[in-house]
C-alpha cells in the first residue's frame, strides 16, 4: 500500500486547508506546539497509511460512538480514512463471512504492521464463552489478533480496567486486556467512554512519530491523563474558597459552587474532561452540575456510590454493616473512650481500696536468694 | 539497680533515678503531638469541610488554608520523624525501643502479657526503666507503622497536584497502583488517622493513669527525660 494519509484524504474531499487545520489543532491538543504541527502535516503527506483493526469485545460500543462524534478531527471526514479501518465489526458494511475474511486478510497482508484497537474486553471465565463474535471466544481472536500487531490501543475503561463487567462479583472474570496480551505495547486510553479527541489524539501520535506516546506507570497517554480532572477544573476556586454544594437544589447548586461535597471524583481522577471536554468543547459533567464519578479510573465501579468522594468501606466480617471510614472510626473511637473511661473508674476504685501505695509496688533492694 | 537488658524490667534496687529519654527523642515526641493534632483536625476537614455560603470564590481561600496547614503539618511531621529514625540510630536504648521492638523475644512478650494482666488488674505492677513492653508494642504498631503509613499515603495524595512523570509523583506514585486507584488511597489515608487517634485516646489516658497510679514518673520523664521512682524499696 502506498496510499498516504495525505492523498487518501484529499480523495475524500478535504481541501489542503482543512488538512493543515487538522494538523494544527491535533499538534495543539498534543502539546507540540507549531513545530508539531508540521511534523504531523509532514508525516502524513509522506507515509503510507497503517491500517487499523478495530475488534469489540464485552462492551456497549460507547467507545466507537465517541470515536465518530470527534470534532477535531472529524472522524467521517479525516480519521476512519486516516486510519486505514481495515476491519471494525460495528462500522464496516460487509457481514458474515466477509467480515472474518477481511480480518485474515489484514493480519496476513499487514503481518506486524498494523495496530490493534480494542473496545471492550474479554471475559475469560468457562473458556470465554460469555462472548462469542464470529463462532468463537472472543479471547481466542483477541490473541489471534494481537499475535502479529504492531502496538495495541485499549480503548475505554473495559480494555484499560475491566470496567462493569468486571465489577465484583464478576461472574464472567472479565480482565482487562493486558492480562491477555503480554508482549506487545499497551496503550490505554481510559474513559467510559473516552474523550473522543483523546482518541484521535493517540492515534495521530502514534502515526505522526511511529511510536507509542508517553506513558504513566499505569500505561496511560501522560499528555491526556497526567493531571487529575480537579487540577484544571474551572469550578477550583470555589473548592479552595471554601465554596461547597450542599445539596443538588442548593443555593451553592445553583452559583456554581465546587461540588466536592456531594461526591466529585475530580480530586482522584485522571482524565482530561476538564481541559478539553466533550461535544466539541461545549461542556463536561461538572459544567453540567453533575460531580466526576471517576469513570476512567481502574475499579470505579466498585468504589461505592457517585455521591461519597470516600469509599463506602465494609470492616471485616460485617457483611451487613457499611460504613464510611468516619463512621468506622468514630465508632472504633467511642468504644476506645467508653473503655478508656471503665478503665478509669475501675483504676480509681482499686487506688482508694489499696491502703498505700508501697503496697502496690515494690523492688527486692537485694537479689532474693 | 539491676534491669532486664531487653525489657527493661526493674529487677532490683536501690531505685536511682535514670535519663531514658534523650533531648531529641522529647522533642520529636512533642512536636509529634502537636503535628498530628494538627492534622487530625485539618486532615478531617479536608475529608468534610465546612462550607461557605456567599460571596466571590477570589475573596476566600478558607479551604486553601485549611488545606496549607495541613501540608505543613505534614512536613514538620516527616521531616521530625526521619530525624527521630537518626536518633534512633545514634541515640540510646530508649531511643530506639519503638523502632526496633524485641518482637523475637519471649521475655519479651512475657512483659507484655504481664503488663496487660496488670492493667486488667489480675498481675501486680512491675516497674520498667523505658517504655514498658505493653507500651512498645502499641507504641510500634500504631504509632510507628502507623504514622509511616500515614506519611506515604500522605506524600503520595499531595504528590497528585503536580502530576505523573515529575519527582513528587515518580517517588510516591507507586502507591496508586499498589490500591489501585487514588480514591483508594484517599479512603485509607482517612482510616489511618482513626487508626492513629485511637492511639492517641489511649496513650493520652494511660500516661496519665500512669503518672499518678504507678510507680514512676510518666509525664514528667518526657519532659525532662528522667525517670524517677515513687516506689520505695521493699522492706526486708
Amino acid at each position: 500500500m502506498s496510499e498516504t494519509y495525505y492523498e487518501c484524504m484529499r480523495k475524500q474531499g478535504i481541501t489542503r486547508r482543512s488538512f493543515l487545520k487538522f494538523c494544527s489543532l491535533t499538534a495543539a491538543s498534543l502539546g507540540l506546539g507549531a513545530q508539531g504541527a508540521q511534523q504531523i502535516a509532514h508525516a502524513l503527506e509522506t507515509k503510507p497509511r497503517t491500517p487499523v483493526i478495530w475488534l469489540h469485545g464485552l462492551e456497549c460500543t460507547c467507545c466507537t460512538e465517541s470515536f465518530i462524534r470527534s470534532a477535531h478531527p472529524l472522524v467521517g471526514d479525516v480519521v476512519l480514512s486516516m486510519i486505514s479501518l481495515d476491519y471494525d465489526d460495528t462500522l464496516m458494511a460487509a457481514a458474515g463471512d466477509q467480515v472474518e475474511q477481511a480480518l485474515e486478510d489484514t493480519i496476513k497482508k499487514f503481518k506486524g504492521n498494523y495496530i490493534l484497537a480494542v473496545e471492550g474486553n474479554p471475559p475469560i471465565g468457562d473458556d470465554g464463552i460469555y462472548c462469542i463474535p464470529g463462532g468463537k471466544p472472543f479471547v481466542e481472536k483477541l490473541k489471534h489478533a494481537a499475535k502479529d500487531a504492531l502496538a495495541v490501543i485499549a480503548w475505554g475503561s473495559c480494555a484499560s480496567w475491566g470496567c462493569v463487567q468486571a465489577a465484583k462479583p464478576n461472574p464472567t472474570t472479565a480482565v482487562p486486556i493486558d492480562k491477555v496480551i503480554k508482549d506487545k505495547p499497551i496503550i490505554k486510553v481510559p474513559g467510559c467512554p473516552p474523550i473522543p479527541e483523546v482518541m484521535t489524539g493517540v492515534v495521530t501520535y502514534f502515526l505522526t512519530f511511529g511510536r507509542v506516546p508517553e506513558l504513566d506507570i499505569q500505561g496511560r497517554p501522560k499528555m491526556f491523563y497526567g493531571q487529575r480532572i480537579h487540577d484544571k477544573c474551572y469550578r477550583r476556586p470555589h473548592f479552595d474558597a471554601g465554596q461547597f454544594v450542599e445539596r443538588f437544589d442548593d443555593a451553592g447548586a445553583r452559583m456554581g459552587y465546587c461540588l466536592y461535597k456531594v461526591g466529585c471524583k475530580g480530586p482522584t481522577t485522571y482524565n482530561a474532561c476538564s481541559a478539553i471536554r466533550w461535544n466539541d468543547g461545549l461542556s463536561f459533567p461538572i459544567q453540567s452540575g453533575h460531580g466526576c464519578i471517576g469513570c476512567s479510573e481502574d475499579a470505579f465501579w466498585d468504589k461505592g456510590g457517585f455521591y461519597e468522594h470516600l469509599t463506602t468501606v465494609r470492616p471485616l466480617g460485617t457483611a451487613g454493616i457499611e460504613g464510611t471510614a468516619d463512621q468506622i472510626g468514630g465508632t472504633l473511637a467511642a468504644v476506645a473512650g467508653v473503655a478508656i473511661a471503665a478503665h478509669a473508674a475501675a483504676s480509681a476504685i482499686k487506688q482508694a481500696r489499696s491502703k498505700t501505695r508501697n503496697d502496690l509496688t515494690s523492688v527486692p533492694e537485694k537479689k532474693v536468694e | 539497680m539491676r534491669a532486664d537488658p531487653v525489657t527493661g524490667e526493674v529487677l532490683q534496687g536501690p531505685l536511682e533515678p535514670v535519663y531514658v529519654y534523650e533531648a531529641p527523642v522529647r522533642l520529636a515526641h512533642w512536636v509529634f503531638a502537636i503535628a498530628i493534632t494538627v492534622l487530625a483536625v485539618t486532615g478531617y476537614l479536608i475529608g468534610d469541610p465546612v462550607s461557605i455560603q456567599q460571596g466571590e470564590a477570589s475573596e476566600s481561600f478558607f479551604f486553601g488554608w485549611i488545606r496549607t496547614i495541613h501540608f505543613i503539618a505534614g512536613y514538620t511531621l516527616a521531616i521530625m520523624f526521619v530525624v527521630r529514625v537518626y536518633w534512633a540510630i545514634v541515640g540510646n536504648k530508649s531511643a530506639r525501643s519503638i523502632f526496633v521492638p524485641p518482637l523475637w523475644s519471649p521475655r519479651w512478650w512475657k512483659g507484655v502479657f504481664a503488663q496487660a494482666s496488670y492493667y486488667l488488674f489480675i498481675g501486680k505492677e512491675r516497674l520498667w526503666v523505658g517504655h514498658n513492653p505493653l507500651a512498645q508494642a502499641a507504641m510500634f504498631f500504631m504509632f510507628t507503622l502507623g504514622v509511616i503509613f500515614m506519611i506515604l499515603t500522605g506524600f503520595a495524595l499531595y504528590a497528585q497536584q503536580w502530576g505523573w512523570g515529575l519527582t513528587p509523583m515518580n517517588l510516591f506514585g507507586w502507591q496508586f497502583v499498589l490500591f489501585e486507584q487514588p480514591q483508594t488511597l484517599r479512603t485509607l489515608h482517612h482510616l489511618g488517622m482513626w487508626y492513629v487517634l485511637l492511639f492517641v485516646m489511649v496513650h493520652v489516658y494511660m500516661v496519665f493513669r500512669e503518672d499518678i497510679m504507678s510507680g514512676q514518673s510518666v509525664i514528667s520523664t518526657m519532659i525532662n527525660g528522667v525517670r524517677m521512682w515513687k516506689a520505695k524499696p521493699r522492706a526486708h
